[in-house]
Formats: C-alpha cells, sequence, structure tokens
C-alpha cells in the first residue's frame, strides 16, 4: 500500500489527479518513485524542474560543474545568482523552492565507472542529461547491467534526439551506436553553439517519458527515435531494432562490467587539458604575441567558421574553416611556419593533427584559442 | 534519383548543404558517389579499409539498413536517405 496523499499534496497535485490515467494511484506512485538525472545542463534543467513539479518522490543530480554565466542562455534550473555555485547545490535549492514536499540527493562528481553503478542502483529511472560520449556509454551500459531504462536526449544547434533505451523490452544506445564517432567529428555544444530553447524541447520530451515509465502509462519511446530539427519544425521517427550483435545487451555480450570509456571513445582523459594539442605542437598566446612584436613571418590560419570573426579575430588572420581545410591544403605551403587557432583550441588541435598527418611540420596550436589571446594579449577582445 | 539529408553537424563537409543527390541504385553506390562529390567526407565515415565505421547509421524508409540488406539495399528513384549522426551535446 503506497502512502495516502496529504491535503496539501491534494491539492498541489490536483490537475494531474483530474486525469484519469494518472489519478491519485498514480500520483501515490510519482511521489513513491525516483530518478536519476545525469547532468543538470541544458537538458537536465527542464527534466529535473518538471520531475520535481510533477511530485517525483526522490530526484538524484549528478553533475560535478559550477554555473557559468555563459549557461544560462539554455540552462534555467539556474539563475544569475548562482554563478560560481556548485551546479548541484544551485539545482537543489530550485527544485526545493518549487516543490519542497520532495527528497533531492546530490552527487558532485564526475559519473564513472567507479562511482557510477553505486549511485544509480537505487532509482528507477534514469535520464541521460550529459554533454558528451564517453559519459552517454557509461549512461547506456548502467542502465543495461542494471535493468534500468535509460530515456536519452541530446542536442546540436537546431537538432535534437531523444529515445528511451531499454533492454529489456527494446533496443539499448549501442544497439544503435556500436561505436562512437573519431573525437572531433561531431563538435559539442561549446564549439559548435546550441540554441538555447532546443534543450528545452528535447528535455520536456524526456521529463514527459520519464513520467510514462514511472506510470506504467502510454506508448514510449523504446524502440523508435524521435529527429526533431527547429529550424524546420519537423518531427521525425525512425524504427530502432534490437541489434543480435550488440556488444552490451545482445545474447553474446562481451561487455559484462563497466569499462574504461574515455578510451573506449579515444578521448583523453578528465585530467587532459581541453585546447591543448600536447605540448610540443602547442604555442601560448603570450608567446605568439612576443614572436610576432619580433617580426617573425607567421601565417595565423582561423579555422572556425565565417560568422565567428564578427565576435573576434585577430589582425592579419586568414580564414579557412575547419571543415574545408582538407580540400584546401594546396592553399597552405609547408615551408613556411603557421598557426592554427579557433575559439578555444579544440577545433584548432583537430587541424593540426590533420596538417601534420598531411606532412606539414611547421605549425603550432594555439592553446586555449583566441578566448586565451583575450584573456592574456589583448583584454579588448570579448571572451564567448 | 536519390538524395541524403545531411546532418547539421555534417554539413560543413559538404559546403553547407542540407540535402545532396547522388548516384547509384544500391546504398553502397550512393554513399560512393557521396564521397566523390565531398572527398573531405570519406576519411570522417569510413575506416582505414574504406569500410563504413559503424557509427554512421543510414535510415531508409524509417528503417536502418542494417535491419534491411546493409549496403547491399537498392534504391529507388525517389528515395531520401537519413544520415543519423551521434550526437553528445547535452
Amino acid at each position: 500500500m503506497l502512502p495516502d496523499l496529504s491535503r496539501d499534496e491534494i491539492l498541489r497535485y490536483s490537475r494531474h489527479l483530474l486525469i484519469p490515467e494518472v489519478g491519485l494511484e498514480g500520483q501515490k506512485k510519482l511521489l513513491a518513485s525516483s530518478v536519476l538525472v545525469i547532468g543538470t545542463g541544458g537538458l537536465g534543467s527542464p527534466v529535473a524542474l518538471y520531475l520535481a513539479a510533477a511530485g517525483v518522490g526522490r530526484i538524484g543530480l549528478v553533475d560535478f560543474d559550477v554555473v557559468e554565466s555563459s549557461n544560462l542562455q539554455r540552462q534555467v534550473l539556474h539563475g544569475t545568482s548562482g554563478v560560481g555555485k556548485l551546479k548541484v547545490e544551485s539545482a537543489r535549492s530550485r527544485l526545493l523552492d518549487l516543490n519542497p514536499e520532495i527528497q533531492v540527493e546530490i552527487f558532485n562528481e564526475p559519473f564513472t565507472s567507479a562511482n557510477a553503478m553505486q549511485i544509480a542502483k537505487d532509482y528507477d529511472v534514469l535520464v541521460d542529461g550529459t554533454d558528451n560520449f564517453p559519459t552517454r556509454y557509461l549512461t547506456n551500459d548502467v542502465c543495461v547491467l542494471l535493468g534500468k531504462p535509460n530515456v536519452y536526449g541530446s542536442i546540436y544547434r537546431f537538432d535534437g534526439q531523444a529515445s528511451v533505451f531499454y533492454a529489456k523490452q527494446g533496443p539499448c544506445y549501442r544497439c544503435l551506436f556500436p561505436e562512437p564517432p573519431p573525437p572531433g567529428l561531431v563538435p559539442s555544444c561549446a564549439e559548435g553553439g546550441v540554441l538555447g530553447v532546443l534543450p528545452g524541447t528535447i528535455g520536456t520530451i524526456q521529463a514527459t517519458e520519464a513520467l510514462k515509465l514511472l506510470l506504467g502509462i502510454g506508448s514510449t519511446l523504446v524502440g523508435r527515435l524521435l529527429l526533431y530539427n527547429a529550424l524546420d519544425m519537423t518531427f521525425e521517427f525512425v524504427k530502432l531494432k534490437k541489434n543480435p550483435n550488440c556488444k552490451v545487451c545482445g545474447p553474446n555480450p562481451e561487455v559484462t562490467e563497466l569499462i574504461d570509456y574515455d578510451a573506449f571513445c579515444g578521448v583523453p582523459g578528465r585530467d587532459h587539458e581541453e585546447g591543448s594539442a600536447g605540448m610540443e605542437w602547442d604555442i601560448t598566446a603570450p608567446e605568439l604575441a612576443a614572436r610576432i612584436r619580433n617580426g617573425e613571418k607567421i601565417r595565423l590560419i582561423d579555422v572556425r567558421e565565417p560568422h565567428e570573426r564578427s565576435i573576434s579575430s585577430l589582425p592579419g588572420e586568414e580564414l579557412i574553416p575547419l571543415g574545408q581545410l582538407a580540400s584546401r591544403l594546396h592553399e597552405l605551403n609547408s615551408a613556411q611556419e603557421m598557426v592554427l587557432f579557433c575559439k578555444s583550441g579544440v577545433r584548432s588541435s583537430r587541424a593540426l593533427e590533420l596538417l601534420v598527418s598531411a606532412g606539414f611540420k611547421r605549425v603550432k596550436n594555439l592553446k586555449g584559442g583566441i578566448n586565451a589571446w583575450a584573456r592574456e594579449v589583448d583584454p579588448s577582445l570579448p571572451i564567448y | 534519383m536519390p538524395t541524403i539529408r545531411i546532418p547539421t553537424p555534417l554539413r560543413s563537409y559538404v559546403d553547407g548543404q542540407s540535402e545532396v543527390a547522388l548516384q547509384g541504385s544500391t546504398v553502397a553506390d550512393a554513399m560512393e558517389s557521396l564521397m566523390l562529390q565531398f572527398p573531405a567526407l570519406r576519411s570522417q565515415l569510413t575506416n582505414s579499409q574504406g569500410e563504413l565505421r559503424p557509427f554512421v547509421n543510414l535510415f531508409l524508409r524509417e528503417n536502418n539498413i542494417r535491419d534491411m540488406q546493409g549496403l547491399a539495399t537498392p534504391l529507388e528513384e525517389n528515395d531520401q536517405l537519413l544520415l543519423i549522426p551521434s550526437v553528445a551535446g547535452g
């Protein structure tokens, strides 16, 4: 027997109690249920807000970041007064203000192979609101190994995807994506940008699916992938089937315990400095400034997209967007010294790899990108 | 002729186009014609043996070509292939 609702709860949830598919019994179920939200950023924000408002009795939040002002364009869980605070703390106070009757458990740590099973085991449903491939594969494998549903969403610019990966009933994330793309092929939102409201659309779909799973109502996205494009305002669905060769949920699984997901995705570990191509290939902003002042002839190649130049640019730079670099190698001279740069050093590190593999040797990566130049050399430039 | 829809993250490799016309009567031929038109895509979509990498998910009429006849799946005149990328943003 689930506990009865108090008078206050009956009033708070009255709009749910009026829906026959939810009703008093459904609301009791929600209050007795639990969801782990991994990531409290763009997707995690609407997910956690709506689950708290709906009266999901116990919500876990995993994040290790602090709130930054560049988060606020889309991460509606946090506010300006929260900048500089831990995201999980900022999130908890907002959720408890929205609904003080629920329990909010916080995990101020990265979700890793070492802690994931322990954190996840006591939750009914996991929601994937992470922003990187290693944590997405980890979340999937945790769900498969623990037999829990993984409510998936991901976003880029104007495009969103959502599904429910639940190996007990259908395919898992690895059935669709057996392996990650090569590092750097698919830019992150920090590099490529995202329309602020996009995670709102996808996150509320994830929250909807989580509530349906907890209530046991409707048809979920198990076996279907939703593809949303905000620019064209299209919603499309494709069918997903279980992959008989799936390494984690197939009949002969190779993955029977959690693995090293950074290695699996070919990305450097968490202690790797983002925006660095490795010591011997990096040049710092002050170093580059000094060499230019000394009159050295260095070609500055900007590998960003054309529209980013109106935000900030370096004197004398030449633009060759990363996507065009492979087909414009003939414009470069391997005898001449070059420095590649982008916003923060991620794309230019990738560009550097491409040039080095094409035989270029006199090439460097501006460590930390034009944002580092703005911080360390020319404070008149904005940081974005 | 058949077409392929290019997802936003890969559009910088195809001059920003959202849809590209393809030649060929099978998925394999059509993908080859895509990579001939845009050579920079080849290293992204194929491995060192020239095979499409497993993260490249192609869908035809709502179905994954893996669940049809794979790369040998025949294409009709007005078919549209969907290339569904792994996207990690959140």
